[in-house]
């Protein structure tokens, strides 16, 4: 029904096995973490990975889509999913108007162009009244999940993000071996011939933006809910290169690639937080040594290993 | 005090030098970014952090050898520009042949720990650097009062770059280094060393930023962050200019901080911003750029 081959089927049943059994074993909130970040790489994978567009401001979809389901949630009293919803609406207006615009250049153009404009939204944040500035939106009810259940409780917030996650990974999925799915490699392959063959690149481009902005904007509103709280950082064009980093550890263009990556890149981010900029540093390294390396990430050197395609 | 636009004249005029001198370092950067870009066809993103490390370079040179800010404008762009050197050989180089964004991505991770590297060291608060004796104090204008250091760093500045220019556009090196950007193999073919060229090229782009960086030290606090907070405005330059033409660039970078001066007067909440609406209006018109070619 998805398209999933053998041995993605089995990638797939494994990762549900390890996300129903783990918060038994590990802080739910850090598993939490892991799977908004694991959402936000797979959207920003779909982009890199399938179409061959590398976007350096997929912060701006991320860290406003926080800040307006942390809002909505906030000041208007919307229930969670709605909250989330409007994150996501947020996350496809900005990338429609981002995409608009960068589609215009190619190549290392469009990465530059898409990271101005996420920097232009980095300082509207920064001046605009209703996100706080400095401090950021705090104390986010997380509400109660379509008004009945209460998600004050860890457990219950970390089943509503295994769920938006498995969603939004499915969704995902589904649109790589659709037909568009394939529009979408050929423009990666071969950008003239798939002109050539009579499909409107830049509206295949459009729409796989736009889909990859609106699932990052879901995956920040889900993790400003999880934390109560919505800040610059997730706008900063530095959660910009940490998704490029996850992408690129994990595999471009493989579908566990981007999970893989979240996991490793935040589990790091978490246990080596007391060593300060020593984390940038490691990843840093991690960026060179993978574009030297192996550029085709954990899971791309393991499918090659084992003679799959993961 | 007399008035232009309803606004006092010295603050008007102080803002436009101060969007000068900030066009200066977008000048001076994106040069840099563009002459690499031509001929390696990478971008950059470690320019912010050898800026940085032009800035340090002329701290440390001072605190450690006690050599002053002089022999710095022409130390530090060497040192850097060696350093850079070495990460083209060593690094760089690897990729040519691959899709150019692993480039990109390779010089993000550089930057990264470059200045992850000196935060570690010296923290991100900033260390002073003081103008040197002989540029201190002020010149009356007889509209403004301008400090001696901010006008030398606007007449260097443009004085490197158009000699950047005339290197390119009237020397034969230069005419070798154009012949290059547009086909290496038919240049290599003829004899010249363009794997040495490119190399050098690369020394030369990164000494221009550190040659940026020493300016700045007195101007700014000396810190691991200064440098990328410039560069994500100079990518908006580059954009805005296209990176077909060195003139175009120098004219871009100074224009550019002359709007983000006057934003500052009339409308100062979009100062941080008006650089990017610029870029996306020319996106819109003219995508190529303003002196870009397709």
């Amino acid at each position: 029904m998805f398209g999933f081959s053998r041995s993605q089927s089995i990638g797939f049943v494994i990762m549900l096995a390890l996300i129903a059994t783990s918060p038994f074993v590990l802080y739910p909130v850090f598993l939490m973490k892991v799977l908004c970040v694991a959402l936000f790489a797979c959207a920003f994978n779909l982009l890199i990975g399938y179409v061959g567009l590398m976007s350096f401001g997929h912060a701006a979809f991320y860290g406003m889509g926080g800040y307006l389901t942390a809002h909505a949630a906030k000041e208007w009293g919307l229930t969670p999913e709605l909250s989330i919803l409007v994150g996501g609406a947020v996350g496809a207006v900005l990338g429609l108007l981002f995409a608009w615009l960068a589609i215009r250049r190619q190549g290392l153009y469009f990465a530059m162009i898409t990271l101005a404009l996420a920097q232009m939204v980095y300082f509207f944040c920064l001046e605009a009244p209703f996100t706080g500035g400095e401090n950021g939106i705090q104390q986010v009810p997380r509400g109660n999940l379509f008004g009945i259940i209460p998600l004050g409780s860890d457990m219950n917030m970390y089943w509503t993000v295994a769920g938006i996650f498995i969603i939004g990974f499915l969704l995902l999925h589904r649109v790589v071996y659709s037909p568009f799915g394939q529009v979408l490699k050929a423009i990666r392959e071969n950008e003239p011939r798939a002109i050539s063959l009579g499909y409107r690149t830049d509206d295949y481009k459009q729409i796989a933006f736009v889909l990859s902005a609106t699932l990052a904007g879901i995956a920040g509103g889900t993790k400003a809910l999880v934390f109560g709280i919505a800040t610059l950082t997730d706008v900063n064009f530095t959660t910009s290169g940490d998704v490029v980093l996850i992408t690129l550890l994990g595999g471009l263009g493989t579908i566990f690639g981007p999970v893989v990556g979240a996991l490793v890149v935040v589990s790091m981010e978490n246990y080596l937080a007391q060593f300060g900029s020593w984390v940038t540093v490691t990843q840093g390294a991690i960026f060179v040594v993978c574009v030297l390396l192996f550029r085709r990430g954990v899971i791309g050197e393991l499918g090659g290993l084992l003679k799959l395609s993961l | 005090m007399f008035m232009i636009f309803g606004i006092p004249g010295p603050l008007l005029f102080g803002q436009l030098l101060l969007g000068l001198i900030n066009g200066a370092f977008y000048a001076l950067l994106s040069l840099g970014l563009a002459v690499i870009f031509g001929l390696l066809n990478i971008v950059n993103f470690a320019h912010g952090a050898l800026f940085m490390m032009g800035a340090f370079c002329a701290w440390m040179l001072l605190e450690y050898l006690g050599i002053g800010y002089w022999w710095s404008l022409l130390l530090a762009p060497i040192i850097i520009g060696a350093f850079g050197i070495l990460l083209e050989k060593t690094l760089i180089s690897r990729l040519y042949k691959l899709d150019h964004l692993y480039g990109l991505l390779l010089t993000f991770g550089l930057a990264m720990v470059i200045e992850g590297l000196f935060r570690n060291q010296y923290g991100s608060s900033g260390l002073p650097y003081r103008i040197p004796p002989s540029l201190q104090g002020a010149t009356d204008l007889g509209f403004m009062f301008m400090p001696n250091y901010r006008g030398w760093v606007v007449v260097a500045a443009a004085i490197v770059c158009f000699t950047t220019w005339a290197l390119i556009e009237r020397t034969r090196l230069g005419a070798l280094l154009r012949a290059a950007t547009e086909n290496a193999p038919l240049v290599q073919s003829f004899g010249v060393n363009v794997p040495r060229m490119v190399t050098l090229t690369y020394g030369a782009g990164v000494g221009l930023a550190a040659f940026a960086g020493v300016l700045a030290a007195p101007i700014y606090s000396v810190n691991p962050n200064m440098g990328s907070n410039f560069i994500i405005v100079v990518f908006a330059v580059v954009v805005i200019g296209g990176m077909g033409s060195i003139l175009g660039s120098i004219v871009t970078g100074f224009g550019l901080g002359v709007v983000e001066g006057l934003t500052k007067v009339f409308y100062p909440q979009a100062s941080s911003t008006v650089i990017f609406v610029v870029m996306a209006i020319v996106l819109l018109i003219r995508p190529a750029g303003l002196f870009g070619r397709i």
